[in-house]
């Protein structure tokens, strides 16, 4: 098992542009599964791909396992990648699929057939075998891919947006499965993806990147509970984090800590809002009110609380009521670093 | 709707009256007069069955012909398939002066054939040969030693297949471009990371993937080449003593010039069952490559 590194990592594609990623220091920790976050464009698929060697770095290092690899071939690495496309031969079978990086080792046929086997068995593909990508179903594809990824025991798995191909009910499924599956075989893992709820529910660690740069490194508790600058505060949890800016300060807390009065008289220290409700979304297992303050420092700013559904209280629209946030969820950013920064209340 | 019903058939009237016209009507008269007694300038027709069949079988010209269509043909496509899968994995990817290159390589195929061919006539030359010239100033031939490129039969063999390889390369090289252009990049990738080096990803990923688009280069290949004259009427005229006689050019040496339409039109009849199973094949890949 390795442990990837990234010292000052930068690649820019057209000179003189910004990079498409710009001085990633990044180090995995040994059989974890980081997840790299951020909305398409973010640079994260770049960072696999240099990690993966299919892409040249315009400047820094890759280490893995404390051995700089920038001039090694991807072959070199000893990595294993599955494509979002799975990227299968489709002139092969799904046999001939998973044993081809057995037959590029000039692994001979008996052993490439045992661990063909096993790698099978452990996505329970084995009846596939025989069948052509183009014969398999999309969630097939993915474990055809995943089986021809770990079929020779790589040190490192580097997976580019795995589930974005499959539809939303197999993609729970599979994401709970994938998780499971790395955490049986204990090797680190790379994920890429730009949906936050595969990054919260499958990720030891987060990187939330954006234009290039690394944002926030954390567990899912932190990026999510405690993030390092309003872009995270923003990118994670839907709806998003409600960002007030007044008096030389951000303010942010998130809709579900944005809480009507019943409620509010529990949260210990807290402060009030005046909140008047535009329209309401029922969700079924909650409640999104969209709307604005009052009065107080944020007038007029438009805010969303999300209270559950099982909260009886009677709020209809247009009407005023007294919303309260919990001192301890109110988080603080400085308007010009959009960084965190010292509580302040604005009057 | 009444106008729309024969719009239809209207728009490609043309080309059928074209096709019945140029191929289909030939076509039916080469089959009508190779069991005749017609010749150029005779008025009546006379069936006699077999007869120009089981004559042309018995001449020995037309055995050595059949023989030299398949070998130009064989010959010049292995080259052309060779040669143009290189030219195809050259020019994928982007380097500068590529699309001045692919215009160069371009330029054999969109240049009429009779005026390539007669340049090549000129390179070839006994006596004013460009390459002999090259080849005695570097002193590796003597000048009276020189090769005659269309003289001696085998020189003679080569020079038509060589100049026939450099007409149809691009036309394969586009074809191929195409089909390798069509590969998503993320396979190749794949293939690299999964430890194949340029050898075992060009001859079990790249090359295999291709196949469908060229069987179809290939068989077009074929079609052109086992029906081609113009190189081998322009190089060499069949010679010398028929040694690059095809059946193209002997059909058009003994139907026209030797006014014995008859025996012409069996000899081109030969190259129908070669031409329909070529065809039939080129249907069939040409589908397989659209299913998969």
């Amino acid at each position: 098992m390795a442990i990837v590194e990234t010292r000052k990592l930068t690649k820019v594609f057209k000179r003189g542009n910004v990079g498409a990623v710009n001085n990633v220091d990044l180090q995995s920790r040994e059989g974890e599964f980081l997840v790299l976050l951020g909305p398409s464009g973010s640079g994260k698929t770049t960072l696999l791909r240099m990690i993966a060697g299919l892409e040249e770095p315009t400047s820094g290092d890759i280490l893995i396992g404390g051995r700089v690899v920038n001039d090694l071939t991807p072959r070199e690495r000893g990595i294993a990648m599955v494509f979002q496309s799975y990227a299968l031969y489709p002139h092969l079978s799904a046999f001939n699929n998973i044993v081809f990086p057995l037959k590029a080792q000039r692994i001979d046929k008996a052993e490439r057939k045992r661990r063909a086997d096993w790698a099978a068995s452990l996505l329970g593909i084995q009846h596939l075998f025989h069948r052509k990508p183009r014969e398999l179903s999309g969630g097939e594809r993915q474990r055809v891919a995943l089986a021809r990824a770990i079929v020779r025991e790589p040190s490192l798995f580097l997976l580019d947006e795995p589930l974005s191909n499959l539809d939303a009910k197999l993609r729970a499924s599979a994401r709970e499965e994938l998780e499971q599956f790395q955490k049986r075989i204990g090797t680190t893992a790379i994920y890429v993806t730009h949906d936050q709820v595969e990054a919260m529910a499958m990720g030891d660690r987060v990187v939330v990147m954006s234009q290039g740069v690394v944002r926030q490194i954390g567990t899912p508790a932190d990026v999510y509970d405690e993030p390092a600058d309003t872009f995270v505060a923003t990118f994670l949890g839907s709806p998003p984090m409600n960002i007030l800016p007044s008096d030389g300060v951000i303010v942010g807390f998130r809709p579900e800590h944005f809480l009507p009065p019943g409620v509010a008289d529990r949260l210990g220290e807290h402060v009030q809002y005046q909140f008047r409700v535009g329209h309401s979304e029922y969700l079924g297992a909650e409640r999104i009110l969209y709307g604005t303050m009052v009065g107080g420092p944020f007038n007029e700013r438009k805010v969303i609380s999300r209270i559950p559904a099982t909260h009886g209280a009677e709020i209809s629209n247009d009407n005023v009521y007294n919303f309260a946030v919990a001192n301890r969820d109110l988080k603080f950013f400085d308007p010009a670093t959009e960084k965190r920064t010292t509580p302040r209340l604005p009057r | 709707m009444r106008q729309q019903r024969w719009l239809a058939p209207a728009m490609f009237l043309p080309a059928i009256l074209y096709i019945v016209a140029l191929v289909g009507v030939p076509f039916v008269m080469a089959f009508v007069y190779s069991v005749g007694d017609v010749k150029v300038g005779s008025v009546g027709y006379h069936f006699v069955g077999l007869k120009n069949f089981i004559s042309i079988l018995h001449n020995p010209t037309f055995i050595r012909s059949l023989e030299n269509s398949f070998l130009f043909t064989i010959a010049s496509q292995v080259l052309v398939l060779v040669a143009s899968t290189m030219l195809a994995l050259a020019l994928k990817d982007a380097f500068p002066g590529r699309r001045f290159l692919r215009f160069l390589i371009l330029l054999p195929w969109v240049a009429p054939v009779s005026i390539g061919s007669i340049g090549w006539k000129w390179i070839l030359d006994s006596l004013y040969s460009v390459i002999n010239w090259v080849l005695v100033r570097m002193h590796l031939v003597k000048p009276f030693d020189a090769p005659v490129w269309l003289g001696e039969p085998k020189l003679a063999m080569i020079s038509v297949i060589l100049v026939h390889t450099w007409h149809m390369l691009p036309f394969a090289t586009v074809i191929l471009l195409a089909g390798l252009t069509a590969i998503p990049k993320d396979i190749p990738e794949a293939a690299a990371v999964d430890g194949a080096g340029f050898f075992r990803t060009l001859f079990q990923i790249t090359i295999p993937m291709m196949l469908p688009i060229i069987n179809v280069a290939v068989l077009f290949g074929v079609i052109f080449t086992f029906t081609d004259m113009t190189v081998i009427y322009i190089l060499t005229r069949g010679g010398p003593y028929d040694s690059t006689q095809v059946i193209p050019t002997l059909a058009f040496f003994t139907g026209i010039l030797g006014s014995d339409l008859a025996e012409g039109a069996a000899i081109s009849i030969f190259m129908v069952p070669v031409l329909v199973i070529a065809t039939y094949l080129v249907l069939r890949s040409a589908y397989r490559a659209e299913v998969t």
